[in-house]
């Protein structure tokens, strides 16, 4: 159950009365300043107590909003982009998208996962469910940025890996543990941004980077909420309970150094400006591929390793005698 | 350094008599088998070849030569989220602890298999279903690293439900943090040969599992990524008998051999005579160059 349902209903409501209010004033000579200033006061009331303080359920459900931008509209922001298809192999897997592009003047790789925005792009888009097939194309894509020096560029977006019958016939797990290789020796820098959801390996396979960027109500977690309900208790439908153990919000995790910068969204989510959000993140990639790309191959790589090895690595203290 | 306890309880003439009374029932063919014969036959039921899943310290007294030096036993787990719903998580690790008689979730060290020195790694499925979290990533880096600076090749046993939830991000990151240290070992040289039982899934499965060089796997293992049930529940049918069984694998091509517990030493000593002797034709030809 999305918890914002209602109150965007009343939101959008709102929304309209406004806009009606306006052009009927534009065409009349009555003045009606003072009902649409009643009616933004109430707005803005509304918009502040739904999405102020949003919890870590209400943020999944920012994060899957229909109208977040997507990886399309981040690679719309740059200044070129040139798609390269499929994995040379099967399939072209569309719920990842990726190629050359140029990033305010530098040449880089980008890659992102793609959803759809309804049933139809969807489908096409297997609900940004990566397959196998998906995960070999970035494989690929990141070698070729090895090759030519072009540093990678990630937009995570995703529930998690496609967990479906061909997939696992493909070899779902060899796939995502040899992207987990070719970004941990890619000897070009990586930023990766989660910009909506990043569920479990299906998303760390494109988030292995030197720096990590994530959007103020973007999640990530190690099981989408569902998944871990079910793991855990047996049951998806307590996936708001387990949103709420899994710290999965962009705030935890920059307080874990497992994000190393959150951008800010309006109040209301990314949905509500797009292009100033795409901006923004953009602005951040750039900003951190310029300090990156100063660094030799085998400091950024050395950089990589402590990063990552450094992780979990504090658990260290006397372990009771096993009993044997 | 002497024997430790565990080892040599398992290698004396009372072998299996920890537990003498008991008797186990295979969930293959429902027959009853007295516990120490089960052991003795390598918890392989004798009726039907069933493999009865195995614990670590049972995996390695089955596979090491003599000694085994256990490393990272140190290594402990905080609970890095605070962690509680029914239970709170440093009580479910206590009792994990209890039940199964392991710090965690997999063992590492060093011994000698087949007269090869190497390092062994070996995850046990009765400590929090073999879930991978934080000790269990660190335990396998600091295996991974020291095999490194010993150039030794490495053998790890992997038997786990993936990535531990109540550990959050900082399991996943675990997927990072030995992938990060698989890449090293290999860079320099070394083998890396897992041996997928059952079940291998998740979070293990999607890293250092299919990263190996070489892969094997017990009989009818469950082997995957996803699970058997959130794939059913995502395609709404039924999966077919033996979908995800490691013969699945072999068919499909994804792992090498499919290997009898009961061959399973010797395969592995075998593969390692094929390690030894590439290093050492490797090093003649440098010494040549
Ligand atoms: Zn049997």
């Amino acid at each position: 159950m999305n918890p914002f349902m209602d109150r965007e209903k009343a939101l959008l409501e709102l929304e309209r009365r406004i806009a009606e209010l306006r052009t009927a004033s534009a065409d009349q000579p009555v003045d009606m300043s003072s009902e649409i200033g009643v009616l933004e006061t109430k707005y803005q009331e509304i918009l502040r107590d739904v999405y102020g303080a949003p919890t870590p359920w209400q943020k999944v459900h920012m994060a899957r909003h229909p109208n977040r931008p997507t990886s399309l509209e981040y690679i719309a922001g740059l200044d070129r982009f040139d798609e390269l298809h499929g994995d040379r192999h099967y399939e072209d897997d569309q719920a990842v998208v990726g190629g050359a592009a140029l990033l305010r003047g530098r040449a880089i790789v980008a890659i992102g996962q793609q959803r759809g925005r309804d049933t139809k792009e969807n489908l096409r888009r297997n609900f940004g469910m990566v397959a196998p097939e998906g995960y070999r194309k970035v494989r690929r894509l990141a070698h070729l940025a090895t090759r030519l020096g072009l540093p990678i560029v990630t937009f995570v977006d995703t529930k998690g890996a496609d967990p479906g019958i061909s997939s696992e016939e493909h070899a779902q797990s060899e796939a995502i543990a040899q992207c987990l290789i070719a970004f941990t020796t890619a000897t070009v820098p990586i930023v990766a941004s989660i910009i909506g959801e990043g569920g479990s390996g299906g998303a760390l396979a494109l988030a292995i980077a030197d720096r990590v960027i994530m959007l103020e109500h973007s999640t990530y977690s190690v099981a989408s909420p569902e998944g871990c309900a079910a793991i855990l208790w047996g049951d998806a439908s307590k996936a708001d309970e387990a949103a709420s153990h899994l710290k999965l919000t962009a705030q935890d995790l920059r307080g874990f150094g497992i994000v190393d910068e959150i951008v800010p969204e309006p109040l209301g989510g990314a949905n509500r400006d797009p292009s100033g959000v795409v901006t923004r993140v953009l602005e951040k990639i750039d900003a951190a591929l310029e300090r990156l790309e100063t660094l030799p191959a085998q400091r950024l790589l050395a950089q990589r390793y402590e990063k990552y090895r450094r992780i979990g690595a504090w658990a260290r203290e006397t372990a009771p005698a096993g009993r044997f | 350094m002497p024997m430790p306890e565990w080892l040599r309880v398992r290698r004396g003439k009372d072998a299996g008599g920890r537990d003498a009374a008991q008797w186990s029932k295979c969930a293959e063919c429902g027959e009853m088998l007295y516990r120490r014969d089960l052991a003795a036959n390598l918890y392989v039921c004798s009726r039907c070849g069933h493999h009865f899943r195995i614990g670590a310290y049972d995996r390695i007294s089955t596979i090491v030569d003599g000694d085994f030096t256990e490393i990272g036993g140190e290594v402990q787990v905080g609970d890095p989220l605070q962690w509680s719903d029914r239970k709170s998580y440093p009580v479910k690790l206590a009792g994990d602890r209890e039940k199964s008689g392991l710090s965690e979730a997999v063992v590492c060290g060093f011994g000698q298999i087949g007269g090869f020195d190497v390092a062994l790694g070996v995850m046990d499925f009765h400590f929090r279903g073999g879930t991978m979290g934080t000790v269990v990533g660190e335990r396998v880096t600091m295996l991974l690293e020291e095999a490194t600076r010993r150039h030794l090749p490495c053998v790890i046993f992997t038997a786990s439900g993936g990535a531990r939830m109540e550990e959050g991000m900082f399991a996943l990151m675990q997927l990072a943090k030995t992938t990060a240290a698989v890449t090293r070992f290999m860079a320099d040289g070394n083998a890396l040969i897992t041996v997928l039982t059952d079940p291998t899934t998740g979070g293990v499965s999607a890293s250092f599992a299919f990263q190996a060089d070489i892969i094997l796997a017990e009989p009818k293992a469950m082997i995957g990524f996803a699970g058997r049930r959130v794939i059913e529940q995502t395609i709404r049918q039924k999966l077919p008998e033996g979908f995800q069984a490691a013969e699945f694998l072999l068919e499909h091509g994804h792992i090498d051999i499919v290997v009898e517990r009961r061959l399973l030493k010797e395969t592995l000593v075998r593969f390692l005579d094929y390690t030894a002797k590439g290093a050492a034709q490797r090093a003649r030809a440098e010494a040549h160059a």
